[in-house]
């Protein structure tokens, strides 16, 4: 009995010990430093609330610890979607003042892999700005940092939450250096492509309801030389 | 017994590192795609959302009937309008969410989006043309599209089909229809 429970003690320390490797794997760090920071190309940063209820609408299966909002929007709940968030942001400038909104979608992805430290989201913003026009942006984000750094010291807190400043750049793909992909719509940036980085910076966060203090901010390139996209806009 | 357990941990270590590499983190569900092949090259794929039923939210401002209750739609965006839905394939079936965007340019016109996310393929993101065509359709071209789609460039036209019948659920239906060819032959 007691050689059963010295294998049982050694399988849970071995498990136990990969767990640790996993978590505080080094290699898999944060990248705080965003690689447009370098350009010497003209910016436009947008920023929104992480916080699902100062969101215009959010919405996932309902079992998440972000909540849906508001309270009564249709929940994605069907097995295809069942792992997916939408969300309906205002977008502030670097003034804080409202230029338009962002509906953001976000699907975990099964390019993700806990070795390699990727919890990888593949993520896609449709941008609008009345007035001035509309673009696309596709990326893949990797959220272990935030997952690490953020949301697993909460759930081993006595309390539930934790409190602190930790940011970093999401965005890990699909362009080269970590960087997103931008297709301009219509208005000003029709016909154009552009780079983006996404970053958050989060402050508290509870188990109970999800990102309490967070921010996103969205750094654009623009591109000085349009670049056409498509030729078959109708135009 | 020391050594049990150094056999223990190592079988520990093993197991889990296993357990990590073999067993998938995540795993999206797949609806089979239903997909024809065009005459003149290329394929198509249908795709429709159920009204009201698939109506996840409505961003616009003045309704009279707010979707869902308690959204409130930006003032300064008042000339500009949002929805969501969810997009189901010819079995009727979910598969993905999507946004259809009505934006006011100001002197460079309006403007008509639409994003199509399916979470196991990919997006598209879709420009349509504002005027309605012949047999009240609207059409419009594929500008990006990512991960699946990302080879493929083509059209998708959009029409809404008003159902009769009791089923309140189901008083019409938009339909989208999605044209692709590959690009990869147009790039090199």
């Amino acid at each position: 009995m007691k050689y059963l429970i010295a294998l049982l003690l050694g399988f849970l320390a071995g498990v136990v010990i990969v767990a640790a490797l996993l978590i505080y794997n080094p290699t898999a760090g944060t990248t705080r430093l965003s690689p447009l920071s370098v350009s010497s190309q003209s910016l436009l940063q947008l920023s929104y609330s992480g916080v699902t209820e100062r969101s215009i609408a959010h919405t996932n299966n309902g079992e998440s610890a972000a909540k849906p909002y508001p309270a009564k929007i249709l929940q994605l709940w069907e097995a295809p979607v069942r792992k997916t968030d939408v969300k309906v942001a205002n977008l502030l400038d670097a003034r804080g003042r409202p230029v338009g909104f962002g509906i953001k979608y976000m699907s975990d992805s099964e390019a993700s892999n806990l070795l390699q430290g990727k919890a990888i989201v593949d993520s896609a913003w449709h941008v609008v700005l009345p007035g001035r026009g509309s673009f696309f942006i596709e990326q893949s984000e990797n959220y272990w940092g935030y997952l690490r750094n953020v949301v697993l010291p909460a759930h081993w807190s006595s309390a539930d939450s934790w409190k602190g400043n930790w940011t970093g750049n999401t965005t890990a793909g699909p362009g080269a250096l970590g960087i997103a992909r931008v297709t301009g719509g219509s208005g000003e940036f029709i016909g154009r492509t552009a780079d983006a980085v996404e970053m958050i910076s989060a402050r508290a966060y509870s188990t109970r309801i999800g990102p309490v203090s967070l921010e996103g901010n969205l750094m654009i390139e623009l591109h000085s030389e349009d670049t056409l996209v498509a030729d078959e806009q109708g135009e | 017994m020391f050594k049990t357990f150094l056999f223990g941990l190592v079988l520990g270590v093993i197991a889990a590192f296993a357990a990590v590499y073999f067993v998938p983190v995540v795993d999206q569900a797949r609806e089979n795609s239903v997909i024809t092949v065009l005459p003149n090259g290329g394929n198509a794929e249908s795709y429709h959302i159920n009204i009201p039923m698939d109506r996840v939210a409505v961003g616009a401002a003045e309704q009279p009937v707010p979707l869902p209750p308690g959204i409130e739609w930006p003032d300064d965006f008042a000339t500009s309008s949002a929805e969501l839905y969810k997009v189901r394939n010819i079995h009727d079936a979910v598969i993905g969410v999507a946004s259809r965007v009505v934006i006011d340019n100001g002197d460079s016109g309006n403007a008509i989006e639409w994003v199509m996310h399916f979470p196991a393929r990919g997006s598209l993101y879709v420009s349509m043309r504002t005027q309605v065509e012949a047999g009240q359709q609207r059409s419009g071209a594929i500008l990006s599209g990512t991960r699946e789609f990302s080879r493929l460039s083509g059209e998708v036209t959009e029409a809404y089909v008003p159902l009769e019948g009791d089923d309140e659920l189901r008083r019409g239906r938009i339909e989208l229809v999605s044209s692709y060819r590959s690009i990869v032959g147009e790039e090199s």
